[in-house]
């Protein structure tokens, strides 16, 4: 089956502004979006530029917009798009690009390591494991999937209008280290994120949940997070 | 431009990382990666961790040194295997401490789940002794270093190749990278650079490993004189979903999953009627094959299937939520109501750069070392794994010694100063590699000989090998050496040039392929994970010895071979 792909092209060496270019393809339905990329790379044009490395969903590299929405291109396979055989891939939004699918991440790292994302906690260890009980282990988990592809962060509507906001995916960290039972810092972190920078910059309309290639449901994470703050918040008064 | 560093770390996967925490504050630690640092290929190990902590049932470290030792097919050197299994527990506390998040018992302790070749008592039964997160535990202490890395404020490089190391005089200081993003060549002159570049998987052409696995290190090692040991034992993962490679964990079957062949049969009962689906890797690999050679295969076709219609969905889902996914997306399998079609798979390098058990890289067989050139993770061969890794093994190998790595450079360190570099570029070699890259006409394409050099491995040099085939592997393999000669970059620019690394990468795995072939050619006998159907015995008069490989400057690489240490268990016909 011959494929139509309409590429954004970007290279800060030649172009002032993004272009589009338009390959074609023979394609099998199995394919992953990340193996046409590959093979339009090797076989038709050595320019183009993505990240890419597990292939299967893992490593987080490779989130991009294709027809419109934000995927990642080793996990969707032709098969999976109505739209026939015509597929427009574009970087993410939200970042600057930095060469044609390649935008600069920095921002969302910085973001991520703003909250703090390691285990707090000043007291002895034992000389075996600390004891956790397994539903919070369990409670926790959704947030363990997350592979920083930075999918829900781009999708996030609240991300595009207030660049100090956090963004789903830092404060999807906050909840994984906020509830889990070993933390010490429960306090210092909410105070942290008590603002409209922080989890009150969320309004609740679920397109990082939506777009999440793990399936993680961050928007109810966030809810969690919110519902801690304001008991906490009572506790305190 | 130029850096000083203490120490430099070439790899931003676990044995990388773990060093790095091992390093101190108070050395000046840069970490240099090919990817980000999370994009690392540690974080797709999925099943889990092996230590004998006994959470789940009673377990002692000497049984789990003695299913490694068997498990190796008696080829690690067991002094460093009672090192990797008696600090097993240390090390799965410590990760504990850090904030590792892995699933508990009711009773609130790490949980524990069986895995291939792990056996209570010297092989009476299986054991649970792996300790895991769901399917991704890679992934969760992946992430819980890295994150430990940031909050010590370590520097990180990401994005950035390795070229060349710089040795002077037999001293390794420093390494030079060339920047994805810009083009730009960096020289990082330091006093001690550690190795933790991972595998090589993409030597093959079916493989569970990520593009970036190239063996960059284990290649620029050797290049730099560095010996490589034990280079022909590959390991085949049995389950990769069919044609794909992608892996389907071994905790599959370590949670009850079963492989059965065309007529339903719960065929590896006939071949390991002890542990079953759960004998080592090398053995399961080896009877899907004999299946399908015999007719027994799915439709006729290569592969067989994975069974966990029986696990039931609560399990599944709060276990193997992974795999689902990779099953449902890739193979259009509900794994709930349908097996998996499953196939083996390259997965993991038993052999790797030599070092010894502080991870000082060796040089040949009389514990010869380049000083400040250390190497852990898969990338290294201390050797613990012999001639076939234990599942729940690696994760535990490249954190028990990427932390011997780091305390042993961090004693180097402090007995020397930085070594001096005057009046020399030591970009000038790299840049000049790369000039002629980007100038040659020549009318080669990278992909092209890629795709020939892993077709040409998968067919002859994986589970099953020959001499025939080998000899003639050997000489396909120099002719795409000299066919590299004329690869000519397409990509001219400075910003993300993949074509630049792809004819690196290239020339690296050409190199790696030699070794293992080379090594599969000279060891005639059969062991582990090396099968050789014209010597299908194992030969421990002749062949308890490492094989270890020398780049002397002139092809092909110089063979030699290294008495393995046996310390507590003499080596024994291996059943299951």
């Amino acid at each position: 089956m011959k494929s139509t792909f309409i590429i954004y092209r970007y290279d800060p060496e030649v172009d002032t502004q993004g272009r589009y270019q338009e390959y074609s393809l023979e394609t099998a339905p199995t394919d992953k979006i990340l193996d046409c990329l590959n093979r339009i790379r090797w076989e038709q044009d050595p320019t183009l530029a993505y990240r890419f490395s597990c292939a299967h969903g893992i490593c987080g590299s490779d989130a991009m917009v294709i027809n419109g929405r934000i995927e990642l291109a080793c996990q969707k396979l032709i098969r999976d798009f109505r739209t026939a055989n015509n597929f427009v891939i574009e970087p993410l939004p939200l970042f600057n690009v930095v060469k044609d699918l390649v935008v600069d991440m920095n921002p969302f790292f910085e973001k991520h390591r703003h909250i703090r994302p390691y285990l707090i906690n000043d007291t002895e260890a034992p000389e075996r494991e600390r004891l956790q009980e397994a539903d919070n282990q369990q409670f926790i988990e959704p947030a363990l999937r997350c592979i920083l592809c930075a999918s829900c962060t781009a999708a996030c509507p609240i991300s595009r209008a207030n660049p100090d906001y956090f963004g789903p995916a830092a404060l999807l960290r906050s909840f994984r280290y906020l509830f889990d039972s070993r933390d010490a810092a429960t306090g210092s972190r909410l105070a942290q994120i008590d603002s409209s920078d922080g989890v009150w910059g969320c309004k609740t309309m679920w397109w990082c949940t939506d777009v999440c290639p793990k399936g993680i449901p961050v928007t109810k994470c966030l809810g969690q997070i919110k519902r801690l703050v304001k008991e906490k918040g009572k506790d305190m008064t | 431009m130029n850096h000083q560093y203490d120490v430099v770390i070439v790899g931003s996967g676990l044995a990388g990382l773990r060093a790095a925490i091992e390093l101190g504050e108070d050395t000046r630690t840069a970490i240099i990666s090919k990817v980000f640092a999370t994009r690392s290929h540690s974080g797709a190990a999925q099943g889990g961790i092996g230590a004998a902590l006994g959470n789940e049932e009673e377990d002692h470290w000497k049984w789990h040194m003695f299913d490694t030792v068997k498990g190796s097919d008696y080829l690690g050197d067991q002094d460093a295997i009672e090192i990797l299994t008696r600090d097993a527990p240390r090390t799965i506390f410590e990760l504990e401490h850090m904030g590792v998040p892995f699933n508990r018992t009711d009773d609130g302790k790490i949980a524990q789940r069986a895995f291939g070749g792990h056996t209570s008592n010297f092989g009476k039964a299986a054991i649970k002794r792996t300790c895991y997160a769901a399917d991704r535990t890679g992934r969760v202490i992946l992430d819980t270093l890295w994150e430990k890395c940031l909050q010590r404020g370590i520097d990180f490089f990401n994005e950035y190749q390795i070229m060349n190391l710089t040795v002077r005089d037999g001293q390794c200081c420093g390494v030079t990278a060339y920047e994805l993003a810009t083009g730009e060549l960096h020289h990082f002159h330091s006093k001690s650079v550690l190795l933790a570049t991972g595998g090589a998987g993409k030597i093959y052409r079916t493989s569970s490993n990520a593009f970036a696995s190239t063996g960059d290190g284990m290649a620029i090692a050797f290049r730099a004189g560095a010996a490589l040991e034990d280079m022909e034992f590959v390991q085949f993962h049995p389950t990769g979903i069919y044609k794909l490679g992608i892996l389907i964990s071994e905790a599959v079957r370590g949670e009850g999953g079963i492989l059965r062949n065309n007529e339903g049969e719960r065929f590896m009962e006939r071949y390991a009627p002890t542990i079953k689906d759960l004998a080592p890797r090398d053995m399961v690999s080896r009877c899907i094959l004999r299946e399908i050679q015999a007719g027994k295969g799915i439709d006729g076709k290569d592969y067989v299937f994975l069974d966990l219609t029986h696990l039931g969905k609560d399990l599944i889902a709060s276990k193997l939520g992974e795999i689902s996914g990779f099953a449902r997306t890739y193979a259009g399998v509900d794994v709930n109501k349908e097996p998996i079609p499953v196939q083996p798979t390259c997965h993991y390098m038993m052999g790797g750069i030599a070092t010894d058990k502080d991870g000082r890289v060796k040089i040949d067989d009389q514990d010869q070392s380049i000083a400040g050139l250390y190497a852990a993770g898969e990338c290294a061969c201390v050797s613990v794994h012999g001639a076939n890794r234990l599942g729940c093994n690696s994760l535990l190998d490249v954190l028990v010694f990427g932390r011997r790595a780091g305390r042993s450079i961090r004693r180097y360190i402090h007995t020397i100063g930085l070594p001096s570099l005057a009046g020399d570029d030591p970009t000038a070699e790299t840049a000049e590699q790369i000039a002629k890259l980007m100038n040659s006409t020549g009318k080669e394409r990278s992909n092209t000989i890629r795709n020939e050099m892993q077709t040409i491995m998968m067919d002859n040099v994986s589970v099953f090998r020959h001499k025939d085939a080998l000899r003639k592997v050997m000489d396909q393999l120099s002719l795409l050496k000299e066919r590299c000669r004329n690869i000519s970059i397409q990509d001219k620019g400075r910003c993300f040039n993949r074509d630049l690394l792809d004819a690196m990468e290239i020339t690296y795995m050409l190199d790696l392929a030699e070794a293992i072939t080379l090594g599969a050619l000279n060891r005639v006998e059969s062991r582990g994970a090396h099968f050789r159907e014209d010597y299908p015995d194992r030969d421990d008069q002749n062949w308890l010895v490492h094989s270890l490989f020398r780049y002397a400057g002139q092809e092909p690489p110089q063979f030699l071979t290294k008495p393995v240490t046996i310390t507590d268990f003499e080596p024994k016909e291996r059943k299951y």
